[in-house]
């Protein structure tokens, strides 16, 4: 597990990339940080949270290799490796 | 196993929390169980890095914290309930493992979410609801001097709009849906409640010098990748705004799908209860937002009475029931006030999409009279969020019932379904 640079922040790897981020961030916000457009929809549109709550899904990735976890849900952990769908 | 509480609370905003709180002060054992990271639920969710509820906004926000803290309540965040393997018990996920806990009592106080409405361009990225924003906001977006445009309808867009400013952003306007007219009696009705009046004058004075407009909504938002403007209509003419966030939403409609997969009676888009908030299932009360949307001090009251009656103290709920009584007088008025418009109805173009889930568009809905009929034939409504969004949509664009809760309430991984673990001990955290 990577050690955080700073006690305040966690270091993450969406989509492969390594990203430092401060603690406490949720990982749709994470997402959004990285400037990624977040989900594709079935029909190849972009989307973004719409709820920011747990309701929509749409601000699903994968998370530690668990698919369609909704990342407004869930905190930034050290190590966490996340994969936008 | 099996995790066995007395009382078993689903949900930890205001509601839960004064449920959860008041059951275990009175000597029950008590499970608090919510989907998200910490307590608070959205009004009182916490900003990044701190623990426990958002105290800032008043409300009784750190009262409540504290005597959930003082008292034996066994919290569970994280946890999603996603069925009801067998009477009187739940099933949860919480990342990849599962587990059940079974209840004599079950209160549940699952709020609120946002009415979304479709109109051009709203799946864009960077469209999201008034509350949404505030709780990307709070999870760590930073909006310093982004450009954000608040609208839709209901008394959030106030409070969101001016949280945004003290986060930085520059709120452009406010659109509010509902006219003038409709809004005055509804600000009226207030003056005989300092304690609201005061809260709205700190709105007013934190969104000072943003352009407030009533009568006034969306009909289109473009963009490339995100939205970078969007067309409101303004007193009946159009403008451009450009902007970075269009934050939107349609006031508020309750969470009733757990309620109703338990077989609770559920009464025009609520949550059916007597006056201890029992409902139509013997030993399952349900409390705040799913019973009629009216906001905090409603939802304490009603956690309250709910979390006394489940302890076996019905008697001790009389002059709560009392305070309710006008709580639920606010509601009624804050129906009316932001009653939507019927322009609404006509935003959405033909290629507009509705069910976000599976891409169905506004015109593959004509011609479809009910929503199972829309359902089977094409497939709105049969995503991941299951109908929540398009469903309170097309109860307003068509007066569909879209009210077809069977479990797993919620995605489920196939392993959870089949075989609930122990729970994770160190993921069950005592309240401190």
């Amino acid at each position: 597990m990577p050690k955080p640079i700073r006690p305040d922040s966690v270091q993450i790897t969406i989509d492969g990339e390594p990203r430092t981020i401060e603690a406490g961030t949720t990982v749709a916000v994470a997402i959004a940080v990285a400037g990624l457009p977040g989900r594709t929809s079935v029909s190849g549109q972009p989307r973004g949270p719409l709820c920011a709550m747990g309701i929509c899904f749409e601000c699903r990735a994968t998370v530690n290799g668990i698919a369609h976890r909704r990342t407004c849900q869930i905190v930034c952990e050290p190590g966490m490796d996340i994969l936008t769908q | 196993m099996t995790q066995h509480f007395q009382t078993l609370v689903v949900g930890s905003g205001p509601a839960g929390i004064a449920a959860a709180t008041v059951a275990a002060e009175y000597g029950s054992r008590v499970g608090l169980i919510d989907d998200n990271p910490d307590i608070g639920g959205q009004i009182w969710r916490a900003q990044r890095g701190k623990s426990g509820p958002d105290i800032s906004h008043g409300g009784g926000a750190e009262r409540w914290s504290k005597r959930l803290f003082a008292s034996s309540v066994t919290r569970l965040q994280g946890w999603s309930v996603f069925d009801q393997p067998s009477p009187y018990t739940l099933r949860a996920e919480r990342q990849n493992i599962a587990a059940d806990f079974s209840y004599d009592q079950l209160i549940l106080a699952t709020g609120a979410r946002e009415r979304f409405l479709p109109f051009p361009g709203w799946t864009l990225p960077n469209v999201m609801g008034v509350g949404a924003i505030q709780a990307m906001v709070k999870g760590g977006l930073p909006v310093q001097g982004k450009r954000i445009v608040v609208a839709g309808s209901g008394p959030l867009l106030l409070a969101v709009a001016a949280a945004l400013r003290a986060a930085g952003a520059v709120v452009v306007c406010i659109a509010e849906q509902a006219s003038i007219k409709s809004l005055t009696p509804f600000a009226l009705s207030l003056v005989r409640d300092p304690a609201k009046i005061l809260q709205g004058l700190r709105y007013r004075a934190s969104t000072f010098g943003v352009p407030f407009h009533t009568g006034s909504w969306p009909v289109a938002a473009t963009g490339k990748d995100r939205i970078s403007s969007v067309t409101l209509s303004i007193h009946g003419s159009l403008q451009e705004i450009p902007c970075d966030y269009l934050a939107c939403g349609f006031h508020l409609v309750s969470n009733i799908e757990l309620a109703s997969m338990l077989g609770c009676r559920i009464d025009q888009g609520i949550v059916a209860v007597d006056e201890l908030q029992r409902t139509s299932i013997p030993g399952i009360f349900c409390a705040g937002e799913p019973t009629g949307i009216g906001g905090l001090e409603k939802s304490l009251l009603e956690g309250e009475i709910a979390g006394l009656a489940s302890a076996g103290h019905p008697e001790k709920t009389r002059s709560l029931i009392t305070q309710h009584q006008a709580a639920a007088r606010f509601a009624v008025k804050l129906d009316h006030a932001f009653a939507l418009r019927p322009e609404l109805k006509n935003l959405s173009q033909n290629d507009t999409i509705v069910c976000r889930c599976e891409d169905v568009s506004f015109a593959a809905l004509q011609g479809h009279t009910s929503w199972r009929s829309a359902k089977l034939h094409t497939r709105c409504g049969m995503g991941p969020c299951q109908g929540r969004i398009c469903g309170s949509a097309t109860e307003v664009l068509f007066g569909w019932n879209a009210s077809s809760v069977r479990p797993p309430v919620l995605p489920s991984l196939i392993s959870s379904l089949i075989s609930p673990t122990d729970g994770n001990p160190s993921s069950l955290q005592k309240a401190k």
